[in-house]
């Protein structure tokens, strides 16, 4: 007779923390509640209440003292009283400073975004077609320098970019004259496309390197050159990475500050630092808070539609 | 009505010298750093042959595949594909097609533009584009399916898709890397004739790569056996089963008993093999290249061995032996007996169940004697 038949096995060990389930399950909460509630209660205190107040910020009028703005709610004698003031908004639209900067915000984060793809897409490329025991080396060298400050790395740049700056000294040694880069839209344009170019690498990255080899090799043989075949086959099919990589540049290189501070001139106009300005210079906060529910509207909204349009494709194309 | 194409099984080409080969591999070796895939190997194909490269896994068939198609280029060794030397010509140069294993079909077309895809690159005009898929639907049966993306499609669809793009550009060869692998039993017996039906219909060269040998037997009118990256056979179907020439191939293809012996006689008529394991002497009916003394093998298919009760004649005092019933399978149209011989050998024999429920068939632990004609077996030196 077998000695492991069922009856000699030792009878189930009670669950761990069934105590506190019960216990939970006594005020009407379950495990699966509270794992959902954990990250919500997170978004609700870190995203949600701030961006409350920052909207209720929005309408109400600057004054001075503390705090800098009126209040939502006033109690007079019992009567309580909800002031809105909308000309925050309705200065965005009448003056052309703020429709100026949200545009030229625009631009300036679509050029860099496309000139991001057009580099990271063939360093994504190449990444995922490299050898096995390269590919590991190649991606820590795109992600490593996160490891150095963002500000250093800005700075960095300015310190090639300077009048006397590396990239002059270097041009001075062939007779060259110095080019002036510092304070132009081009050191903007180097500094997002350098700081957000890993961003657009990784997504392309893990959609490329999935990219079945036998597609390819089954369009060259039906008569596809290289090209054709990039245009027709790899270039469709890496459309999910593309979009993905594209968002994570575009909307954080829309509402940029950093970078144009440190490396922009004085016409280089961006949301960010007209925000900073508002906050900062003009302590108008309902100003400034109006300037960042608008640009909340005006751009986070389109792409959310866009990226649920892009969901139903797919979803579409997996026959869901 | 369509003319009937020459096909290779009528003419067999093969057993003319005359002939002139289709397509002609010459001395190809491909080695992957220090690994040989395929060594050395030459082989002839000829117009309108179905030919099946069989072999086990890392045989090397799956890259002489990939050579023929453009996708490896060869080490060493040339490739011609109709009087042309293609061994360097890039893929999308070359009047070949290729039905890939997983079929490849590009996920974000539909079916028609699948299909259409080599046809596009062709420049053809449109609205012949659009004539050449509707026959090519039809030709696979499917119709009604050219809008269907292929994730919305079966496995057997699939499979008739990919044959539809790939016969789409009207290759002058056609290369199928496991056609039947991915369906299931059933389906792929039933898509095995429609491969062969359409292959006769449009007459192109198929070479097919199987590691399945009922398939190989069942489709190829010639079969290459690769075995380590050499050809170990080639021949058509009933070749390679009934004459193998060597102990791999016989025992790759069907089941086979093998045993060992000795040479006694050694006549240009005929030749005698004394075999301890059957405990009896074998008289082979034919003169074979060996010599006297040289220990050899024997091979002999389930089939060619019969059963008896009594004893039979024997031929030269030879080709009969006797053991028991050790057990059997019974798989309705024949039954397989394993038979213990004294020397602790075992043999496998199959009769066919000719007689409906015969209640005097030998049964377990009987003694029964075994016989076999002095060709039925193959006499194997390598």
């Amino acid at each position: 007779m077998s000695t492991f038949d069922a009856q000699s096995a030792p009878p189930p060990r009670p669950r761990a923390w069934s105590g506190v389930e019960r216990a939970l399950a006594a005020v009407g909460l379950s495990g699966k509640a509270l794992v959902i509630a954990a990250p919500a209660i997170w978004l609700a205190i870190f995203f949600l209440v701030p961006l409350a107040v920052v909207f209720g910020i929005s309408l109400t009028m600057k004054q001075f003292g503390r705090p800098p703005y009126t209040p939502l709610l006033t109690n007079e004698d019992g009567t309580v009283q909800l002031t809105l003031h909308l000309n925050n908004y309705l200065r965005l639209f009448s003056d052309s400073l703020y429709v100026a900067a949200y545009l030229s915000s625009i631009k300036i984060a679509l050029i860099s975004t496309i000139i991001t793809l057009l580099i990271g897409y063939p360093m994504a490329y190449a990444i995922a077609r490299a050898p096995d025991r390269w590919r590991n080396i190649l991606l820590m060298l795109v992600i490593l320098p996160f490891w150095t400050s963002f500000l250093l790395r800005v700075y960095a740049l300015s310190g090639f970019m300077r009048g006397n700056g590396v990239i002059n000294q270097f041009l001075g040694l062939f007779g060259i004259p110095p080019l002036v880069m510092m304070q132009t839209d081009f050191a903007v344009y180097v500094g997002i496309v350098y700081t957000y170019l890993p961003f657009m690498i990784l997504p392309l990255y893990t959609n490329l390197v999935k990219l079945d080899g036998a597609l390819l090799e089954a369009s060259a043989d039906l008569g596809a050159r290289p090209v054709r075949t990039f245009l027709s086959i790899t270039l469709p099919l890496s459309r999910p990475g593309i979009i993905a990589g594209c968002m994570l540049v575009f909307i954080p290189a829309i509402g940029e500050f950093v970078i144009p501070s440190l490396l922009g001139g004085p016409s280089t106009l961006m949301i960010g630092r007209v925000l900073w300005d508002e906050f900062f210079a003009n302590t108008n906060w309902p100003r400034a808070a109006a300037v960042a529910i608008a640009m909340l509207i005006v751009v986070v909204v389109p792409i959310m539609l866009l990226q649920r349009a892009q969901d139903a494709v797919q979803d579409k194309e997996r026959g869901n | 009505m369509v003319k009937k194409p020459q096909l290779a099984i009528d003419t067999r080409p093969w057993r003319d010298p005359a002939a002139k080969p289709f397509v002609r591999i010459k001395n190809v070796t491909k080695k992957f750093g220090d690994i040989i895939a395929v060594s050395d190997v030459s082989l002839d194909i000829y117009k309108s042959e179905l030919f099946c490269l069989l072999g086990g896994s890392g045989s090397g068939k799956s890259t002489l595949l990939r050579m023929l198609a453009g996708f490896e280029a060869p080490t060493s060794g040339t490739i011609e594909i109709d009087g042309q030397d293609m061994t360097h010509v890039a893929p999308y140069n070359r009047p070949v097609n290729m039905m890939f294993q997983s079929y490849a079909l590009f996920p974000h077309m539909n079916v028609e533009q699948n299909i259409a895809y080599g046809l596009k690159r062709d420049g053809l005009p449109r609205a012949e584009i659009a004539e050449r898929v509707r026959e090519l639907l039809a030709l696979v049966k499917l119709s009604d399916y050219g809008s269907r993306k292929p994730h919305q499609l079966s496995g057997g669809q699939r499979q008739r898709v990919a044959l539809a793009r790939a016969l789409a550009k009207r290759p002058k060869l056609l290369l199928l890397d496991e056609p039947l692998g991915a369906l299931d039993k059933k389906l792929r017996e039933e898509t095995q004739f429609e491969l062969v039906k359409i292959q006769e219909t449009l007459g192109v060269t198929f070479i097919v790569v199987t590691h399945d040998q009922e398939e190989a037997m069942s489709l190829a009118t010639r079969i290459g056996v690769m075995n380590q990256g050499e050809i170990a056979m080639i021949g058509e179907p009933t070749d390679i089963y009934e004459f193998p020439n060597s102990k791999f191939v016989a025992g790759f293809i069907g089941s086979v008993n093998m045993v060992d012996g000795v040479v006694t006689e050694d006549e240009p008529a005929h030749v005698r093999i004394r075999s301890d394991e059957l405990g009896c002497d074998i008289y082979v009916g034919h003169g074979v290249d060996c010599a006297p003394d040289q220990h050899l093998s024997w091979a002999i298919r389930p089939e060619k061995i019969v059963l008896s009760r009594e004893k039979p004649e024997g031929i030269h005092d030879a080709n009969v032996t006797r053991g028991m019933v050790e057990d059997i399978g019974y798989l309705g149209d024949m039954s397989v007996y394993q038979v213990l011989l004294p020397s602790g050998k075992r043999l496998r024999v199959t009769q066919t169940n000719v007689t409906r429920g015969n209640p005097d068939a030998i049964t377990w632990d009987e003694e029964v004697y075994l016989s076999w004609g002095v060709s039925a077996g193959s006499v194997l030196t390598v």
